[in-house]
């Protein structure tokens, strides 16, 4: 089926998200649509799916008008899409998620269980899928999560699916089998939209390239366009995509965790017999797929979590079972990986989220009041000092974008004597031009002297930043490598699998 | 921990990841509120124990079947009970210690001993009378199973129910109404449908529409309804009696079923009822079958589940809500109608008395499912029967004590057994499109 989009245009309030923007996916292809967060990618296939509507333009399929008052419609259409936070409702079996919405059921409206569990089961079948039509959804690993939405949108016989940031929840491992899944269905007819902000990606499956900034699209690009080329096309300018560091000179121990375990509510060892040490002047960079226990380490080495066990010492003293507030007094600086949940009040002012952390004495507050000159005056400089783009020191942070609300985070936290600097996930969702300043601090940051750990899920930020990595998987530590291990081996380790390459234990790595 | 022994797993597709290890988190709140009940029974039924005969009478008069009054020496049946009980207590420790789960049928087993000691020590030298116990029991548990049944489904679709005592008193007040005016039972039951229809109408407009606070809203409804129906009560029903609020032609009959009413004990606490009770006993049938068999069950729970995924299969959110919303006012306004048709006979001031609020604890402590929300609410009917049952039977404890019980029984049963329940994900939030 051919899909057409002619003059789309969708504001929010002031904000023209898109901006007469025209694309035509024809049927059978692999179409690409780049573009940095916040570029309109998302908006523009909501208002396709029917979730927006938009204030001007049209959607054609197979040159014919369509009018999406909602997704029911769209779907009907043929239209079929896989969110980028599944849509899928955890406390359901596969089947009944698959089902919901186009049910088979009797006169009395009872539920024909069968008939959609035989239909997961064919799908599934047709594609090498192998998902349980009776297991649930909360219990499956991601990466069948989203196979479980490509089985939904298929159940509707979709004819154009489109994949919203498809791949920033897996594996590298599951990656390569969502593409062949992708080449699978292009060779069955279906016509995929692709959005993404991942080069590599798109360069491995795109039949065409159609690149967006600030929901305009600014051209369009063949799949043998080179990175920078792409990155340049995306951002508005050139970008320097590698950052440059100096080899570390690491110091002594500074931070050492040993056999740290943390248990959920349920028992369950969320974080298991964990182990490493970060020396003065270098990164450790602890990397793994989303949700195999780097929030909740991170949380257990601030003393956000209640039942932890083993040791934690910074500088010879031991910080575990100190209050958050006594960790952060023995210097440690922590960027968290939520900024709008954990790292910033919206409604308080770029002044006040500064001293957010310093409250309870000079120089910020003397006998119980804040000191406002001073306030303003540092907020001014740390505003200069760390780019922060706003109106003034007292607009709402809410209303920053993700770069600038990073960096007021980072100025807050790069500002206080630090013995242990921990970034978590310090450029999920900011542009790519905040992305070089943070990175560019954190490596600054290690020059200083400072122990600095990363914790990403991006194999790109951890290869650049890291000096040595430290590959999480299900709680435990698979190991620690050196900064310029081979990206296929870090997605197996990722993927739980301990390499042959990696054979000795690297030296920090002691029990 | 050395690269080694770390783990290996390969990760195909079709061989999900193994659970994550896990290992036990101690509890010790099974054994630290057991111990402070046997405490409580030693001083009680040991320490302070009476002196008598307790007696237990089975059947009514009535019944076709007799079974003859249960008699037992009161200390020394408190004393074996006792023991039991402390018995109970240490096993649950020892479970504990030995990191082994308390399973659910002990907190059971040591729940019904302790009521059998503790009625047994109230009864010295008087005789209870079990059928009435139960019966009255049955009385006040059913507007707060239809309270409960009501929650449960507008929980599940995903709006906070806080007005059910509105919904039940403005059921209980028109059904007194209509049915003394027009002298006919189901115009009356109908007609108390649609005013808890009616209140849920506000509560789903402000909350769905205009996104205002779920429980605000509710509770708003509440202290509007009470006053509503106390002003009109007091300015009309009381200067028209005869013709607005007149008990001959309120009250609904008994209607014994054949056979069924004359099973012993539980014939006459089930099957010798007013219409409303047998309504009661299919719609908790019929909900529960319904919400978790039928394409309406289904799209219900999505709503209330993840309203987003709902919405992007073609469900159209606002409005399930809202209709789901008006059909748990309208049950819970056919409990408030057994305040009036049912059991008293006419409309008095604020004569729900927060039942509207045990109902939702009831809803909480069942766990959003129709069948537990309705053993929930048994067990709080049960707890305020009991306490006016050995007032009457004069008990030793101080009636204003016994007051309590209920509400006790209601605080301890959801902050203590229930604990940390997940609910729906989306009950309380609105659903805002952009």
């Amino acid at each position: 089926m051919k899909l057409e989009l002619r003059g789309i245009t969708k504001r929010f309030g002031a904000l023209t998200a898109n901006d007469h923007i025209d694309l035509t996916i024809e049927p059978g292809e692999i179409h690409c649509l780049l573009g940095e967060n916040g570029a309109g990618k998302s908006t523009l296939m909501n208002v396709l799916y029917g979730l927006y509507k938009a204030e001007e333009g049209e959607i054609l399929l197979d040159d014919v008008v369509q009018h999406f008052a909602g997704p029911g419609d769209a779907m009907a259409a043929g239209i079929g899409m896989v969110h980028q936070h599944f849509m899928l409702i955890p406390v359901f079996t596969v089947a009944e998620n698959v089902m919901l919405g186009h049910e088979k059921a009797n006169a009395a409206g009872v539920l024909d269980l069968g008939a959609a569990r035989e239909k997961v089961r064919e799908i599934s079948e047709r594609f090498g899928f192998h998902v349980d039509p009776d297991a649930l959804v909360d219990d499956l690993p991601v990466g069948v999560q989203q196979r479980v939405e490509i089985i939904k949108a298929l159940s509707r016989d979709a004819k154009v699916l489109v994949f919203d940031e498809p791949t920033a929840v897996l594996t590298p491992q599951e990656t390569d089998e969502l593409m062949t899944i992708m080449r699978q269905l292009k060779a069955a007819g279906t016509s995929i939209v692709f959005i993404t902000h991942k080069l590599r990606e798109v360069r491995e499956v795109a039949d065409r390239i159609t690149v967006i900034r600030l929901g305009k699209v600014v051209g369009e690009a063949s799949p043998t366009a080179t990175n920078a080329e792409l990155a340049s096309l995306m951002v508005g300018r050139a970008v320097e995509l590698t950052v440059h560091k100096d080899p570390a000179t690491p110091g002594a121990d500074a931070f050492v965790v040993s056999n740290l375990s943390v248990v959920d509510p349920h028992g369950q060892l969320v974080v298991n017999n964990v182990s490493f040490d970060v020396r003065a002047g270098e990164i450790l960079a602890i990397a793994g797929v989303q949700g195999n226990g780097q929030t909740e380490l991170t949380e257990a080495i601030m003393g956000l979590q209640q039942r932890v066990r083993g040791e934690i010492t910074l500088d010879g003293k031991s910080i575990r079972g100190l209050s958050v507030k006594q960790v952060l007094a023995s210097g440690i600086g922590f960027v968290p990986e939520d900024r709008k949940e954990d790292g910033l009040v919206g409604e308080f002012t770029i002044a006040e989220n500064l001293m957010l952390d310093r409250s309870d004495g000079p120089p910020f507050v003397k006998a119980g009041t804040l000191q406002l000159n001073y306030l303003k005056e540092f907020a001014e400089q740390k505003s200069k000092e760390f780019d922060v783009r706003s109106q003034g020191i007292t607009t709402p942070v809410g209303r920053l974008s993700g770069g600038n609300q990073q960096k007021v985070v980072l100025a807050r936290e790069l500002s206080r004597d630090l013995r242990l600097f921990m970034a978590a996930q310090p450029t999920r969702g900011i542009d790519v031009g905040s992305i070089e300043f943070v990175h560019k601090r954190i490596v600054a940051t290690r020059d200083s002297g400072i122990p600095v750990i990363v914790v990403s899920t991006e194999l790109d930020e951890v290869v650049a930043l890291a000096d040595r990595i430290a590959v999480m998987y299900r709680g435990t530590i698979v190991g620690i490598v050196p900064g310029d291990t081979p990206r296929d081996v870090l997605g197996l380790m990722m993927a739980g699998e301990v390499p042959d390459s990696v054979i000795s234990p690297p030296e920090g790595a002691a029990a | 921990m050395s690269i080694q022994d770390a783990p290996v797993q390969h990760n195909h597709p079709d061989s999900l990841p193994p659970a994550l290890e896990t290992t036990v988190v101690k509890s010790w709140k099974a054994p630290i509120a057991f111990g402070i009940f046997s405490i409580v029974a030693i001083l009680l039924f040991i320490a302070f124990g009476r002196e008598g005969i307790s007696g237990f009478r089975l059947s009514t008069d009535s019944d076709f079947v007799q079974i003859p009054t249960i008699e037992a020496p009161t200390r020394a049946t408190g004393v074996v009970l006792t023991v039991l009980l402390v018995a109970l207590a240490a096993y649950s420790a020892f479970l504990v210690s030995r990191n082994r789960p308390v399973r659910l049928w002990v907190t059971v087993v040591f729940a019904v001993l302790f009521l059998v000691a503790f009625l047994t020590w109230a009864a010295a030298g008087e005789t209870i009378p079990v059928p009435g116990l139960l019966v009255g029991a049955v009385g006040l548990s059913v507007p707060l199973v239809f309270g409960a049944l009501g929650g449960v489904i507008s929980e599940r679709v995903g709006v906070v129910n806080v007005a059910i005592e509105g919904q039940l008193l403005a059921g209980a007040f028109v059904s007194a109404i209509v049915a003394s005016v027009t002298g006919q039972p189901v115009l009356g039951l109908i007609s108390a449908m649609a005013a808890g229809v009616l209140v849920s109408f506000v509560l789903a407009a402000f909350s769905i529409k205009y996104f205002v606070d779920q429980v605000i809203v509710g509770v708003v409804l509440n202290v509007l309804v009470t006053g509503l129906t106390s002003f009109l009560y007091s300015q009309v029903l009381t200067k028209n009696t005869d013709l607005l609020n007149n008990s001959a032609t309120i009250r609904l009959p008994r209607l014994p079923i054949p056979g069924l009413s004359e099973i012993p004990i539980l014939g006459p606490v089930l099957f010798r009822q007013t219409i409303i009770v047998y309504i009661l006993y299919v719609a908790v049938a019929v909900v529960f079958f319904a919400l978790f068999k039928t394409r309406w069950g289904l799209r219900l729970r999505a709503v209330g589940e993840h309203p987003q995924a709902a919405d992007t299969v073609g469900i159209n959110v606002a409005r399930t809500r809202f209709w789901n919303v008006s059909l748990a006012g309208a049950i819970a306004g056919l409990g408030g109608a057994y305040f009036t048709m049912g059991s008293v006979g006419s409309f008095n001031k604020e004569m729900t008395a927060g039942a509207g609020f045990i109902a939702l604890a009831a809803v909480i402590f069942g766990r959003w499912d129709p069948i537990r929300a309705t053993l929930a609410a048994l067990l709080f009917g049960f707890a305020s029967n009991l306490q006016s049952v050995l007032s009457i039977i004069g008990s030793p404890v101080p009636s204003e004590f016994m007051l309590m019980l209920p509400y006790l029984v209601t605080i301890f049963a959801v902050a203590g057994v229930v604990g940390r329940v997940r609910g729906p994900a989306a009950a309380g939030k609105p659903y805002i499109k952009s």
